[in-house]
């Protein structure tokens, strides 16, 4: 069975430090248009997004005095391309222990891609309430949309080719924080070269 | 990373330790859901079951319908009863014919040990077993274990004492393979008619329930089924109680914190007291509703990708 693909590390795109300022620079930017906290909530898309919105209603509390809410979504049972993927994730549950009825639910991810995680949290948000406002928070916009979605905070958008991975890492869940930018060695290239090598290995005979 | 590497589930016999904890971990993050102001998630929409009951049933079948109806698959539930099967169809005839509507699942009970297997030789289906004769009740061992995990935070080293009916019960059989394969001790108590004969080389067999529930973290409690008492293998349920039923004195002798356990449908004051059924010990109906949530999982892991829908 073949694995995940091997991937190498390109660059470094935060260390630990810019995160936390990118981090204090959006609560800041939430607090500029939401000043008046109370009817705001903040929602995590798991993994990474929990911490992220955890932080950032840590974050909120010290800069306003009204620390938000904070809730979980898994969107695995939402995603659209849940059939074609070859292996189930597990869930974990989502918790949001609050009514997001009338309040400006702020959705928090680690990174914005194709825009389809986002779609997911959505759809699941509406089963759950209906918002007056639902706004986007990510620390990382990498582009590559396939859904007319955009953040209304970005930490920071970077402009990456396709197969390259944009990795957080968040002391929560990795022990360190950062964002490095990995690229994916092509599996396919290195099958494709094997396939060459027996087809000329049959040419050959 | 395949979470669940398999195409059916048909007994829990051949599953690895690590294919049990996917599924309690899974029912733990489904069973949310059921909590939540509108209980349907979209995950398995556009996929098909086929609920196929041979032999009578209320618990499982209407957990596998309500579990079906969250993940929003569409099913179809088939009681042979107003069937084709009453006009003499086979087994296999039934299958392939259910088999030309190109259901993704089918989850049968049949009285004969060995029914699931044999569809899921000759149908593309996946295929779930709900209870074969006195061989099989996989997702009864699982949300019985789900239920243990929760109340306990784990499976291994605790001692479970399973009493009543070993000799006609499938969840006797699937819950000794899940708890030995989890770490847990199990000991076995029936009267020696309701013994079957070899399970002494799975687990330890006692005729006393004194012994049996002896500092016992968990008593499940199995069925007597009062047809079968007419057959010979006992005296009358009165003595059966006396005997083997469990008292309150009883559940005194298991740890102060033991889990009364009973897969239903209950026959009060034969294998278990009123008091204790309905006791503070009693975790009868958190099964009930992990039930939804462990078929919720059998259904995710088995028709949501991985190596059922791949093949």
């Amino acid at each position: 069975m073949a694995g995940p693909s091997p991937q190498i590390e390109k660059a470094v795109l935060m260390d630990a430090g810019r995160v936390a300022r990118t981090l204090a620079r959006m609560a800041h930017e939430i607090l500029e248009r939401h000043p008046d906290m109370r009817g705001v909530v903040l929602v995590g898309v798991r993994s990474r997004g929990v911490p992220l919105a955890r932080r950032l209603a840590g974050l909120l509390r010290e800069a306003s005095g009204v620390e938000p809410a904070v809730g979980a979504l898994d969107i695995s049972l939402y995603r659209d391309d849940f059939t074609m993927i070859a292996s189930q994730p597990i869930t974990k549950g989502t918790e949001i222990p609050f009514s997001i009825d009338g309040r400006t639910v702020i959705v928090v991810d680690d990174v914005l891609f194709t825009g389809r995680t986002v779609r997911a949290a959505l759809d699941q948000l509406i089963d759950f309430g209906r918002p007056d406002r639902i706004e986007l928070a990510v620390l990382v916009d990498r582009g590559h949309r396939e859904l007319p979605i955009r953040a209304d905070y970005a930490g920071r958008s970077l402009a990456t080719a396709r197969q390259e991975i944009v990795q957080v890492l968040l002391r929560e869940e990795d022990g360190r924080d950062g964002v490095l930018l990995l690229e994916r060695r092509a599996r396919r290239a290195q099958r494709g070269g094997a396939r060459r090598g027996r087809a000329r290995g049959r040419r050959g005979k | 990373m395949s979470a669940f590497p398999h195409r059916h589930l048909l007994g829990i016999e051949p599953l690895e330790p690590a294919d049990i904890q996917v599924v309690l971990d899974t029912a733990d993050g489904l069973k949310e859901v059921l909590d939540r102001p509108i209980k349907k998630v979209p995950v398995l929409r556009g996929k098909t079951v086929v609920n196929l009951f041979y032999e009578a049933s209320t618990r499982t079948r209407s957990s596998f319908e309500i579990a079906e109806k969250v993940l929003s698959a569409d099913s179809l539930s088939i009681s042979t009863a107003t069937s084709s099967v009453q006009k003499g169809e086979t087994l296999l005839d039934t299958a392939k014919n259910l088999e030309a509507m190109n259901p993704d699942m089918i989850v049968i009970r049949h009285a004969s040990s060995g029914a699931p297997h044999f569809l899921a030789r000759h149908c593309r289906s996946a295929i779930v077993n709900a209870g074969d004769g006195a061989h099989e009740h996989p997702t009864q061992a699982l949300l019985d274990a789900l239920t243990l995990r929760q109340r306990k935070g784990r499976l291994k080293g605790l001692r479970v004492a399973i009493v009543g009916d070993l000799l006609h019960s499938r969840v006797a059989r699937s819950n000794l393979w899940l708890l030995s394969k989890m770490g847990a001790s199990v000991v076995l108590c029936a009267p020696p008619t309701l013994v079957p004969p070899g399970i002494e080389r799975l687990a330890p067999v006692t005729w006393r329930i004194e012994e049996a529930v002896e500092g016992a973290d968990a008593i499940m409690v199995l069925r007597i089924q009062r047809e079968r008492m007419t057959g010979g293998y006992l005296p009358s349920p009165r003595e059966f109680f006396n005997r083997f039923g469990l008292t309150e004195e009883r559940v005194r002798r298991a740890k102060k914190d033991v889990l009364i356990l009973h897969p239903g449908p209950m026959n009060r004051g034969v294998e278990i007291a009123s008091e204790v059924a309905d006791g503070p010990y009693s975790v009868i109906l958190d099964q009930v509703t992990n039930g939804v949530a462990v078929r919720m999982a059998v259904l995710y892991l088995l028709l949501g990708g991985g190596a059922g829908a791949a093949s």
